[in-house]
């Protein structure tokens, strides 16, 4: 019955006891030169006459064996065949993207970081070749100064729980064979051949799966009103529009283990009864829907998706679409629009899109992140993965860690991890401006973008989940956290997320048209000095309304940033509006530039580069600037060299 | 009509001359001129039967699309919030200050450099982050970003005079 199976098992993996080294291929590491490291390894190696099988998995794959007659030409090298072959591979993003290029040695357990090309001779000769490792380029935990050899005594590993991202950075993301030699593709299988779709829904209900794109809501609920709709056609949509700034879990899922949503994908078609899947990826991300594509070209041609899927006589088709530019795509009514070939712009609701979405038909949409976990669900069960997380919100989470922390990077963490964990733990504490950790520059963390709100100090010990941040005035959203130092103006943090979503509001809905407007020029009039008591009331008086009167989750959400900051920062606002003054000093109109005269040398290059000549004093003597000309443009500050100039965030 | 729409057919008739097919056709489209000529959006919503009207919404709607000629190298500075807290913006505008440019001027008269934003190109942890075409360039400063700008100044300038030369010897 399921005879398919045959042409896909059998993984072309080095066997365990050879070494492999693990070039990390994702986005971060490749722009911090991945690739030129990947090159010296081959080279290197290639010169050395060492025994070797290259794999290049990032831009189109190929395998070479070095030619065999000239190495007879040669002495035999002292070489790790020993082992039998090493293989040097590239993988999808592991996560801790600040430290790349990444290199793994693996069975060794060896992690490298920030390798250079000039590192690699160092690397071969020591590690691959005398089983040493090169001290200089581990990762130093700034916490205690010592050396980590590997993932599992690296801090910023060691205290996440990773499912989703297990394989993300261990298996070759364009290999099918890889990633059905992990456990692949079973649980699918399972679903089709084991299990009726009401098993399927049921199952995925009793795990209490919500859904990882922002809402929410619960996956078995949205799966179980789609499978009871009576009809010839339905479908099943991957969101992965991903448009959240800030926020790179589903880029570096899909980049790292694309068939791990194909086959989530595969499953819910099964649950609901579709014959036609969709990925809708963002266009930013030409890697993910370079590696999405090939994963359905891989499932296709293995039987797991087309006619016959796993022999079972079902029919079922999946397509990667990708979006143009518009975040509110990400919205589900939305996105079906901009499938069908129109303006992406939201509808009402109900129907909902399970009883009437793309074409008409019942459809669900479901998140990257969403889908890769029901892969787990089905696998292992219902009652397995609710082993970790809360009772509320069973699971585990991916969080885009960025902004000013010392580790920055993907990670993975059970629901109900403390917010505090997070930031300092994994995260390595809070940095300033100059990327120092001194221990008192916490100021906020922003979490769920432009949807979402600030947390402070106080809420360093909350539990992340669903429940406990909603009551905060907060939400998980995607899972992007932004933590922000005390240089930071949080005016000026809400006014850049309602730029985002003023531009972003489709036009709709009149409140949120002109309403995030307006709430931006009132944010503009706190920011630039003109507003005046009544400005703050107006704001929040707006906001609500904004709430209220719009359609879809943009508008209703794109207050969120402001009220968060009002009701948490309130002095910061306070201190804008009534004493004209931004306490971070990042508020160029307000700032009160001055010279230091105890740093000033005289040099005069600020009195010379100054537009308005607001700067006099005498060669080689503190000068001073003229509060009545000065026009507050920053030259002064940008262009000397001593740090005189106050009254710009410093 | 001077232009010739060989490549926008073929286009059309790999999606089936169907109006669902729109995003997708005009990527193709945009793939092949590196932006959307208007005439080139009439000719779509004739060969699909479709109001020009609903083609131009949909080129206008999504930030991908372009109706004006871009530069050789398109530089684009993220703003997403990680890389806008680690000042983004004073990059954007060092690189904007070097070629003349300004919000509303976006490419060089001589259509060698576009400059744009984006919201957020997932590569948070190198942030401040800049592209030029596809080369990343992460943990960026103001001076660095001139510096890039610099160097391919320095790079076409040379190829223009080498082409000179090299039409000098002929």
């Amino acid at each position: 019955m399921i005879s398919q199976e045959a042409t896909v098992v059998g993984p072309r993996r080095p066997s365990v006891s050879a070494r492999r080294v693990i070039v990390c291929a994702g986005t971060g590491c490749v722009a911090n030169g991945a690739y030129k490291v990947f090159d010296a390894f081959r080279a290197q190696l290639q010169a050395a006459g060492i025994d070797v099988a290259v794999e290049l998995q990032g831009e189109g794959k190929f395998s070479f064996a070095l030619d065999r007659e000239k190495l007879h030409d040669q002495p035999p090298a002292p070489s790790p065949a020993a082992t039998g072959i090493l293989a040097v591979t590239k993988s999808g993003c592991q996560g801790f993207c600040q430290m790349g290029p990444l290199v793994t040695v693996l069975p060794d357990g060896i992690l490298y970081n920030k390798v250079r090309p000039g590192d690699v001779e160092e690397i071969i000769r020591c590690t691959l070749q005398n089983h040493q490792t090169v001290e200089r380029l581990l990762y130093v935990d700034p916490a205690t100064g010592t050396h980590c050899h590997g993932t599992a005594t690296i801090p910023f590993y060691e205290r996440q729980q990773r499912f989703v991202l297990k394989e993300c950075g261990t298996i070759d993301p364009e290999s099918l064979a890889e990633y059905i030699s992990t456990g692949g593709y079973t649980a699918a299988r399972k679903a089709f051949v084991e299990m009726t779709p009401e098993q399927i829904v049921q199952e995925v209900a009793a795990s209490g799966l919500r859904g990882r794109g922002g809402g929410g809501f619960p996956t078995g609920r949205k799966w179980e009103a789609a499978r009871v709709q009576k009809n010839d056609q339905k479908y099943v949509i991957c969101n992965a529009d991903e448009g959240d700034p800030g926020a790179f879990m589903n880029r570096s899922v899909m980049e790292g283990n694309p068939h791990s949503v194909l086959e989530g994908l595969i499953i819910a078609a099964r649950a609901i009864g579709a014959t036609e899947t969709l990925v809708y990826v963002r266009t930013e991300y030409p890697l993910a829907v370079k590696r999405m594509r090939q994963a359905v070209t891989d499932a296709t041609a293995a039987g797991l998706l087309g006619k016959n899927v796993f022999g079972s006589g079902a029919a079922l088709h999946c397509e990667v679409m990708e979006g143009a530019g518009a975040f509110v795509c990400g919205e589900e009514t939305a996105m079906i629009a901009s499938i069908e070939g129109q303006r992406g712009m939201p509808r009402p609701k109900p129907p909902f899109p399970a009883q009437s979405g793309l074409w008409g038909k019942p459809t669900i949409i479901n998140n990257v992140e969403t889908l890769a976990h029901v892969v787990r669900v089905i696998r292992d069960g219902a009652a397995n993965f609710r082993k970790l997380g809360t009772p509320g919100s069973p699971g585990t989470k991916t969080f885009a860690l960025t902004g000013h922390v010392a580790n920055t990077g993907l990670i993975e963490v059970p629901f109900g991890t403390t917010l505090g964990e997070v930031v300092m733990n994994i995260g390595g504490g809070v940095t300033n401006d100059a990327g120092a950790r001194t221990g008192e520059c916490f100021k906020a963390v922003q979490i769920g973008g432009p949807s979402g709100g600030c947390l402070t100090e106080a809420h360093l010990g909350l539990s992340l989940d669903f429940d406990s941040l909603r009551g905060v005035g907060a939400m998980i959203g995607s899972g992007g956290l932004v933590v922000v130092n005390k240089q930071t103006c949080m005016v000026a943090m809400a006014r850049f997320f309602m730029e985002f979503t003023q531009r972003e509001s489709c036009g709709k809905c009149v409140l949120c048209r002109e309403g995030t407007k307006q709430m931006l020029a009132l944010l503009d009039d706190v920011i630039e000095g003109r507003a005046t008591a009544d400005t703050l009331q107006l704001l929040e008086h707006l906001a609500k309304a904004v709430q209220i009167g719009s359609l879809c989750g943009l508008g209703k959400t794109a207050p969120n940033p402001v009220l968060s900051a009002l009701r948490h920062f309130r002095h910061e606002y306070d201190a804008h509006v009534l004493h004209k003054c931004c306490p971070a000093g990042r508020c160029k109109a307000l700032a009160k530039p001055e010279i230091d005269p105890t740093k000033c040398r005289g040099c005069t290059l600020c009195a010379r580069k100054c537009a308005v000549n607001a700067i006099s004093g005498e060669k080689k003597k503190p000068h001073r600037i003229d509060p009545e000309k000065c026009i507050k443009c920053g030259v002064c500050h940008e262009v000397c060299k001593f740090d005189a100039v106050m009254g710009f965030g410093n | 009509m001077g232009r010739q729409f060989q490549a926008v057919c073929k286009t059309l008739e790999r999606h089936h001359h169907q109006a669902s097919q729109l995003i997708p056709i005009l990527q193709a489209v945009q793939g092949e001129y590196s932006y959307l000529p208007q005439d080139v959006l009439n000719y779509v919503a004739s060969a699909l039967d479709v109001p020009a009207a609903r083609v131009f919404g949909v080129a206008t709607f999504y930030a991908h699309f372009a109706l004006e000629a871009k530069g050789k190298y398109v530089v684009r500075t993220c703003d997403g919030t990680a890389c806008h807290v680690k000042q983004s913006i004073p990059i954007l505008e060092a690189v904007r200050k070097k070629l003349g440019l300004s919000e509303t001027v976006k490419t060089t008269p001589n259509l060698l450099f576009t400059v744009e934003t984006v919201a957020c190109l997932g590569a948070c942890g190198l942030a401040p982050v800049m592209v030029v075409n596809d080369e990343v360039y992460g943990q960026m400063t103001p001076a660095a970003a001139v510096q890039v700008i610099e160097e391919i100044q320095a790079k076409e300038l040379a190829a223009a005079q080498g082409a000179v030369i090299a039409g000098g010897v002929q």
